[in-house]
Order: structure tokens, then sequence, then C-alpha cells
């Protein structure tokens, strides 16, 4: 369990979000409460339509909130955003294919305005947080799905921020590619201390990587339950065949059948 | 055994020229070649015919055939007569002068390059307008797009009129034609190029609270180089149609479109195909050396051309 009376790192009270489409406003986000404190993996489960993404893109200053509070580090999403404050893993590798994976991790540092040298520094030491010396002067498609993925989590990390906001980052990655990057994710969560929010749908990832899972259900997309884990900061893949790990998986599962998620 | 090999490698050496590129390629030239010849006679009988009888001159096939394909001012003239010509004009001729088909192919490339370099440069500048200025995308396009339905046959010899009252005369007014054909294909090319990132790779941008220039530095510009090329392309071509259009028109006495226009004033056909056929290979030339350009910007930013 994660200290409690550390750092809030981001704020959420009463958040509404509303998207007018053209034939009827979608409640997205409905009633939102959450607090995350500094150190913590939170993982947003729940089924396609569930808000899940939009939360977190509402985080990430990516959408504007409709009505309600929200604070990341103290400051509204927007200063958090012009701050760097966040890495943010989308769901593809989003790499730009006219660079190589070096010169793909300096995109933000080159933005930042970081000295030659800091960027070298910075983009050698990254690459080698995700294991990918030897591939600097690769391009993209020269690199497989979860290389891919593994260059644009480099590339999050070189801006070196508290926050590391990943949008369902293996979703399209094959399941023994997925356990080995959940391993070393958590391998650097614990080592860099981050704060990590995790979006999922796979009940497994979320309670083998979270410290506190969030259910959600659709329409409108709400949370249901908040899930504090009771499983040990350090763990290996096998801690998913524990009681523990089955007993939170089991309330995982019932939250999101509460959530009528399956109905139709 | 030797026969054997012989008899074998046989039918391979049919296959690979089947299959190649350049037996098709030979067939349609070789047939198109038989058309000529064949058609060249056939325009060029009934002046000879009427000369002969004139002349009460005694005339066979043979001999109608040996003079339709030697004519000094023939209606179509014979492909070697072509060659001849162009062995002349090209080779023989010093390129200073007045009658060599290199001086004249160079006056029309010259033209024909700053029309383009003009074309590349209003293209590109009004595509960035357009992408990044809302009202310019609705105010700009239709004119755009409106510029292109004047033919360029009509407007040209008012530009070369409006333009030498206002002092501008020789290489600008017909590189202005150019660039008034071809940077449309530029403008279409790169406003598509530029709006080419996807929103994955747009917001990644915002995530990291980059500048607008930053963006287009950064993501939008070198997306948009194979939609830039692809264009590029096209515009290099229709800037040498352009380059020898605004030679018609205008009395210009030196370029490809001049011998066109000479040629047809005197009847001279055999200078006219030679002019055309210099123009069809700097054309080819010219969207050859764009293609080379192409491959060698794209390979070394790891991509393939659209």
């Amino acid at each position: 369990m994660p200290d409690t009376t550390t750092n809030t790192v981001i704020e959420i009270e009463k958040l509404n979000l509303i998207f007018q489409t053209a034939d009827a406003p979608v409640h997205a986000l409905s009633d939102i409460d959450l607090h995350v404190n500094s150190g913590e993996f939170v993982s947003f489960i729940g089924p396609s339509g569930c808000g899940k993404t939009t939360l977190m893109r509402v985080i990430a200053d990516l959408e504007t909130p409709t009505n309600g509070h929200i604070s990341v580090n103290g400051m509204t999403p927007a200063e958090a955003r012009q701050k760097r404050a966040y890495g943010y893993v989308f769901q593809a590798p989003a790499l730009y294919p006219w660079r190589t994976v070096e010169r793909n991790i300096r995109l933000p540092l080159e933005i930042m305005g970081l000295t030659n040298d800091q960027q070298k520094e910075r983009t050698a030491r990254n690459i080698a947080m995700v294991n990918l010396q030897g591939f600097e002067k690769k391009f993209p498609w020269q690199l497989s799905g979860g290389m891919q993925q593994r260059v644009s989590i480099a590339r999050a990390l070189s801006v070196e921020p508290d926050l590391l906001l990943m949008d369902e980052p293996f979703g399209a990655l094959d399941e023994i590619t997925r356990d080995h990057l959940n391993e070393q994710l958590l391998k650097l969560w614990d080592a860099t201390k981050k704060t990590v929010i995790f979006v999922t749908h796979s009940i497994p990832e979320a309670v083998f990587l979270s410290s506190k899972i969030v259910v959600m259900s659709p329409r409108p997309g709400k949370i249901i339950d908040i899930i504090d884990s009771s499983l040990p900061r350090e763990r290996t893949l096998d801690i998913r065949e524990t009681p523990e790990f089955l007993e939170i998986s089991h309330r995982v599962r019932e939250g999101l059948r509460s959530g009528h998620s399956y109905d139709d | 055994m030797m026969t054997d090999r012989g008899g074998s490698r046989q039918p391979d050496l049919w296959r690979r020229l089947y299959e190649g590129k350049s037996f098709p390629v030979f067939t349609v030239l070789f047939v198109l070649l038989i058309l000529w010849y064949v058609g060249a006679v056939y325009m060029n009988s009934d002046r000879l015919i009427d000369q002969y009888e004139r002349g009460k001159v005694e005339w066979s096939w043979q001999q109608l055939t040996e003079d339709a394909w030697s004519m000094e001012r023939p209606i179509l003239p014979a492909p070697q007569q072509i060659i001849i010509e162009l062995h002349e004009t090209v080779i023989d001729k010093k390129i200073t002068s007045k009658r060599s088909l290199v001086y004249h192919s160079w006056v029309t490339i010259s033209s024909t390059l700053l029309g383009f370099a003009f074309g590349s440069l209003l293209g590109i500048l009004l595509a960035v307008g357009i992408v990044h200025v809302e009202t310019l995308d609705r105010s700009l396009m239709p004119w755009v797009i409106a510029s292109q339905t004047i033919p360029i046959l009509a407007i040209a010899p008012m530009i070369i009129v409006v333009l030498g009252h206002l002092g501008l005369t020789g290489l600008v007014p017909k590189a202005l034609i150019s660039m008034y054909l071809c940077f449309f294909p530029i403008t279409i090319g790169m406003v598509k190029g530029l709006r080419s990132p996807d929103i994955l790779q747009l917001d990644l941008m915002n995530t990291y609270s980059a500048s607008p220039a930053q963006i287009f530095w950064k993501l939008r510009l070198p997306a948009s180089v194979p939609f830039l090329f692809a264009s590029l392309k096209v515009a290099i071509a229709i800037s040498l149609v352009g380059a020898i259009v605004a030679e018609l028109p205008t009395g210009a006495v030196e370029g490809l479109g001049a011998r066109l226009l000479a040629g047809s004033y005197y009847g001279q056909t055999i200078q006219i195909w030679s002019a055309l056929v210099a123009a069809s290979i700097l054309g080819m030339l010219l969207v050859w050396a764009v293609t080379l350009t192409e491959k060698l910007v794209l390979s070394r930013t790891g991509r393939e051309a659209v």
C-alpha cells in the first residue's frame, strides 16, 4: 500500500464532460471523483465507451471538461501541460516514420529546447531503459510492434515527467510480449517512483500492475468502484496464481458486471 | 549435349523477352514505325503524283515510296529524316548557333526551371496559408481552382503584352506562364500533405505543448514531403508545356516554341517534328531528375515514394 499522506498529484471532484454531437449530447463522463497520490500506479478499467480514455485525455488537457474541478500537480491541466508535467503513451506508438528511433526519442527534447549534449545524454539513457540499445539508427517500420511501443515509452520518459499517462499501450500486442512489457513497466515504476495512470480493458493486466484500480462503466461514463490493491509493490508474473490476485480480479469483474456493461 | 542445351535455352530466352519490359515496348515501337512509314507514303503521295503528272514523268510505286520518304517539305516526314535533322541541329551545329536545337532547348529549359521555381514557391506558400488560416482556406481555394479553368493559350498573350508594357520582357514573362500552370498541382498536393498527420501525431505535439511553428517544422512539413514530390513531378512536366506555349503567341525567336512556330510558318515539318522530339526528351529528363531527387530525399528519411 502506498503512503496515503504523500502529495496529491491528481484531484478530480464532480467532473462532467458532455460531448455535443449532431443528434444528441453524449454524457461521456458523469460526476467523476478521484484522488491520485504521488507514486501510485492507477488503472482505469472498463468496457469500450466507459470514458476511461476520455478521463485520461481530460487529465492531459487534450479534452476540456464541461464542469467540475480538476487539478494536476496543484495546477489546472492546461498549466500542467504547458509545464510538461506528464508523458503520454498512446494506444498506437505514434512514431514519426521519417525519424529514426533515436530522433523520435529526441523529438520532445528538441521541442523543450534542451542543448544537444542534454538531448544525446537523455536519449541514450532512455533507450537503455527500454532495452533498445543497437536500434538507435533504425526506422520505425524496421521494428516489431512491441519494440515500437517501447520506443514510444522511452520518448514519454525522456521528458522526465513525474506523471506517466498510458492509454492501452499494450492493447495491440500479443500476450507474451504484453506480459514481458508489463514486468518491465513494473520494474521501471518501482525504480523511478513515478505516478502512473494506465488505461486498459484487461482485468489481469490491471490487477497485476496497479496499486489502485478504478472500475468504470458506460452510458454515462462513471466510476463504479475504486479498489486499493493489497498486493506487494514488488511482483512477478507468478503473483497471478495467488488467492489475493484472484480475489481482486473477482472484485473487478463484479464491479464491471454491476455496471451492466455486458448487457449490450 | 550441346544442341540439347541450346534447345533448352531457346524457350528461356523467349520467356525472358516475353516477361521483360523491353520486348513489349520495342514491339509497340516497331509497329508504330511501320504505321509511320506507311502513313508517310499515304500522306505525301497526293503531292508527288501531282508533280509526276505535271512533269509527265513515268513513275512506279518504288519511285513513289522513295520520294515520299525524302521530300524536303513533306506533310508527314519519315522517321529517318527527323533523326538526320536532329543529328544536324543537335550535334553538328555549334551550340551558340541560332539553328542549334541545343541552344533553343536551353532557352526553353531556363524559363521552365525559373517558372518551376516560382510555381513551387507560390504553390507551397499558398498551401501553408490555406492549411493554417481558415479564412484563406475558404477565400483562396475557389480562386486557385478557378485559375486553372482559364485556357492558358487565351491568357498567355495577354500576360506577355501586359508585362511587356510594364517593361518585363524575355525570360521572366515566360517563366510566369509556367508558374501559372505549375503552382496548382503543388498547392493541391501540399495542402493534402500538410494535412496528412493523423490526430495521434498532432495530439503528441500538444502533450509537449509545442508551438504552431514547431508543429509545422517538425510534423507537418516532413509529413508532406512525399506528397510534395508527387506534385513536383506533374508540375515540372506542365511547366515545360507552359514555357513552350509562352513562346508560341509572342513572336519569340528563341526556344522550342519559337522553332515550332517558325517551322509551321515556312512549312518546315521536319523542323517541327525535331523540335517536338527535343521537347519530349527534355520533359522526360526533367521528370527523371525530380524522381531521382525524390528517391534520394525519401531514402534518407527511411521512406518510399507514394
